[in-house]
């Protein structure tokens, strides 16, 4: 869009004082846009009154239609999850996806997990938080009551061994008195190791799929360059990537995990580097970097020949050439490719964090499929519309990056 | 008796001197103080869990994570890899690695985590084909339900090609010795690893069988039951309960009428950790000790206990389906609830200490079903009975107890007479086809069994 008519067009004349009054609604909107936040802009245009009765059919379609399409879904899978049901398992209904999410009933509505105990009613709610412990965040409420018990019971055993300490000097005893002073040190430096909760492994998910896609980028962006360059190392390399190519996460697993057991020392239990999570990263490295790798190699060797003409005429040396030349070129398709990697790393990420038992989502998913009771089966909901919302986070994320370097498409 | 009363004395005196009620006593220096746990989503890891959760860990100045692992095989290769310190494992496990069947590893255990616990459950359909063979007696069938009731279902399928198909859960597992020695106590042929005839060997353990058993992970069983992939199961708790009060299938008999008291679960660590943390091991044992007991000391103990692991990061199941069990009552056919208090035991019988005579007898089924191709000497049976079960560190964990002033020496009497007595059991007949077992002489215990290699 030209600069100039946006300028003319905004309302720069009503309030002069105010000092939005260089308020640009076309500019903020142009600016959501290549944030991938385009959504948003017939709203930044209607407080900028720049054409309302517009802006308001447009936010009235973008707002309605996915609405109407959401509650369709919801109206869909309440029945589903009344008619699919055995004796063992079922489907479970919205509203005890948001219990095993929440631990609470909505408002009005009877608890969606009855069980009994001898006869009697179970007892659902924990004293502590009010939720129903064995939910999501119930769960991780009940984690921070947990470790508020463990530092009193800590501080008890402090006391203790100091007293035994003061005992032991005041028998005349001071070996034994520093020992039990060195005891009570160790107690003291001890923090609480708890259990994880389910945000605890969304950011080990994200951390895992954030190593595997960076290993991921180093690999392939070098590589497909050379492919792109060099039409006989691409040659030589065609059939390496056509054959790895489809391999499912599944079968790396166990060779990633032969080669991390080999080369990685175990970390302390408490360390968030653990050798699954390694494992699991790898495995998401070894699937998602063909996307990347195959983009470059086409964005490369698709490069404007005048572009190349022009490095030869000045005579760049093939360092430079690649570098001031070539990359910048590219940059679009690798963009692309790398957000099509992630998404498959996202992907990928859940099986590979089954495999290697890596405490991330993917091990949620699993445990909460082993557990066998009726609420696990709404957590992995939860957990399935959480894993989605996060790949959704992480395309946005990539989008932005692909258009920031894509200079054709400022219109869009 | 020994030295209870110097012990008791300085005890005293050193409370008085402390000044405090609570018994704290010297900390081992341990090795390594930082450990993770594994452990299969089954009631009988509740001693780990529970020295967790009570804080016996802490106590030791250990802290310690524990973890659920998908399945057997995974949670054995992160004990040797050194991901996990230590683990809850199927007592045949650590044999299996030490012989080589399946992984090779050294595995050794100081803990048995617990006796009995396991059941055998059929579909409902196979349930109605067995019923009319059993004998009833007030309208309910008679204990011990015997594999006599399936012989006739399982001829006939057999004759049509069409083998009964059942699952146990790892090739090692008491489960899998279990429902062996059930089905061939009535004349049904399990299948063999090994054929000493042609020198066939088979990984799944199919060869020349009546019936086939494969592995299915113990929390998939009631689905892969529901699902018609298997008409019955061997595996442990909740998952027998859970098929009743789902009402997928029928729980026939448990492991104790099979054989009373058996040995389930150990707590395995491989030999290299154990060699390296000598003194850390001993704190575990201390701290699984005083949680098997916690566990056997009182039923309202069993009931939070079932409602500690119900919780979604360890069993998980629903409190009611594990109550049933760990509360001492068990339900057979719907409606059929029977007490057996004896049906989980985690201290109680000395059920902690690791008896060689319970590491022999996986060593002689294993034979029996050719995992161990060859036939062994009986000196091949304790020279791996004392590699592989190590009641020394046991006891060590016993005297520092004592020492505490957290337990007396009565509280150990057996497990100090199994100790000076050489750590065999006394030879017992408490199987479910009445035949003499005496872990010192197993190559005569192999040579009475009709269906076996020998």
């Amino acid at each position: 869009m030209d600069t100039t008519a946006t300028a003319e067009s905004a309302p720069d004349t009503s309030a002069p004082k105010r000092s939005w009054i260089t308020y640009n609604p076309n500019r903020v909107a142009h600016t959501l846009n290549k944030l991938g936040l385009g959504y948003f802009s017939p709203f930044v245009r209607l407080i900028g009154r720049d054409e309302p009765a517009k802006q308001i059919r447009e936010i009235a379609q973008n707002t309605l239609l996915p609405v109407t399409a959401f509650l369709g879904f919801i109206i869909l899978w309440s029945i589903f999850s009344s008619v699919i049901k055995t004796d063992s398992v079922q489907i479970p209904s919205p509203h005890q996806s948001w219990y095993a999410l929440t631990g609470t009933t909505i408002l009005g509505f009877s608890h969606p997990f009855p069980e009994s105990i001898n006869g009697e009613e179970a007892p659902y709610f924990s004293e502590n938080s009010g939720l129903d412990p064995k939910s999501i965040n119930g769960f991780a409420q009940a984690e921070k009551f947990a470790e508020k018990n463990y530092l009193n019971s800590q501080q008890e055993r402090i006391d203790s061994y100091l007293g035994k300490s003061r005992a032991s000097a005041a028998d005349g005893d001071l070996e034994k008195a520093a020992k039990y002073k060195e005891n009570a040190k160790m107690f003291a430096s001890k923090s609480y190791s708890g259990n994880k909760t389910f945000y605890d492994q969304i950011w080990i998910s994200l951390l895992t799929v954030s190593i595997g896609f960076l290993i991921a980028t180093i690999v392939a962006v070098p590589v497909g360059v050379l492919c792109g360059v060099s039409p006989k190392f691409n040659t030589a390399m065609n059939p390496l990537i056509q054959l790895f190519k489809p391999v499912s996460p599944l079968a790396w697993f166990p060779i990633v995990f032969v080669i991390t057991t080999w080369g990685i020392d175990t970390p302390p239990s408490d360390s968030i580097w653990q050798r699954a999570l390694w494992t699991s990263a790898g495995v998401v490295m070894l699937c998602s970097l063909w996307p990347t790798l195959i983009n470059t190699a086409v964005g490369v060797a698709s490069v404007d020949k005048d572009h190349l003409n022009v490095a030869k005429v000045l005579k760049l040396g093939w360092f430079k050439r690649i570098w001031k030349i070539v990359l910048p070129a590219s940059l679009p398709m690798i963009f692309t490719g790398l957000r099509l990697s992630i998404g498959v790393g996202w992907m990928v990420l859940i099986a590979a964090d089954m495999m290697a038992q890596n405490q991330g989502l993917g091990k949620f998913v699993w445990d909460m499929y082993q557990n066998g009771d009726t609420m696990s089966t709404a957590q992995i909901i939860v957990a399935v519309f959480v894993i989605g919302g996060i790949g959704f986070f992480l395309d946005r994320i990539m989008l932005v990056f692909q258009r920031l370097v894509t200079f054709e498409d400022q219109n869009v | 008796m020994r030295t209870k009363q110097t012990i008791q004395t300085t005890v005293a005196a050193f409370l008085l001197l402390a000044g405090t009620t609570t018994s704290e006593a010297d900390l081992l220096d341990v090795e390594k103080d930082t450990l993770k746990f594994g452990f299969i989503k089954l009631t009988d890891c509740a001693p780990i869990v529970i020295a967790k959760e009570k804080g016996f860990f802490d106590d030791e100045g250990l802290s310690v994570t524990v973890e659920a692992q998908g399945n057997w095989k995974e949670l054995l290769n992160r004990v040797i890899t050194g991901d996990l310190d230590g683990a809850h494992m199927l007592a045949g496990q650590p044999i299996g690695a030490t012989v080589g069947f399946g992984t090779q590893a050294d595995i050794v255990t100081a803990y048995n985590l617990d006796y009995n616990g396991n059941g055998i459950t059929v579909s409902n359909d196979l349930w109605a084909k067995m019923k009319p063979n059993v004998p009833m007696e007030d309208g309910k069938p008679v204990h011990p339900i015997t594999a006599d009731s399936l012989k006739p279902i399982s001829d006939a399928a057999a004759a049509e090609n069409n083998k009964l198909k059942m699952g146990m859960v790892f090739p090692v597992s008491t489960h899998n010795y279990e429902i062996r020695y059930w089905l061939a106590a009535a004349g049904i042929k399990p299948g063999f690893y090994f054929d000493p005839g042609t020198g066939q060997v088979d990984i799944p353990g199919f060869l020349n069988g009546d019936v086939e058993l494969s592995v299915t992970p113990p929390p998939q069983m009631p689905q892969t039951l529901e699902q018609g992939t298997i008409v019955g199961y061997c595996v442990g708790e909740p998952w027998n309960q859970q098929a009743v009060v789902k009402g997928i299938g029928v729980p026939v008999t448990t492991n104790y009428d099979i054989w009373k008291n058996n040995p389930e679960k150990v707590f395995g660590v491989s030999r290299e950790w154990a060699e390296a943390n000598p003194n850390t091991w001993i704190a575990v044992t201390k701290a699984l000790i005083r949680a098997g007991h916690w566990l056997d000391a009182a039923p309202e103990n069993r009931i939070e206990a079932a409602e500690i692991l119900s919780q979604p990061n360890y069993v998980g199941a629903p409190f009611e389906v594990i109550s049933n069990s760990m509360t001492g009552t068990f339900e057979f056919e719907k409606g059929d609830k029977r007490e057996m208090p004896d049906f989980n035991v985690f201290f109680r019988y000395n059920a902690s200490y690791p008896y060689y005579s319970d590491c022999v007898w996986f060593l002689t089924q294993m034979i029996r079903w050719g995992q161990i191709t060859e036939q062994q000497p009986d000196s091949f049976f304790k020279e791996m009975a004392e590699r592989i079960y190590r009641p020394d560190i046991y006891m060590e964990a016993v005297k520092e107890l004592i020492d505490d002033g957290e337990f007396t020496e009565e509280d150990f009497t057996d497990a100090y007479a199994a100790f000076d007595g050489g750590g065999y059991k006394p030879a017992t007949t408490d199987f479910i086809d009445g035949k003499t077992y005496d872990g010192s002489k197993p190559n005569e215990y192999i040579q009475s069994f009709k269906i076996g290699l020998k």
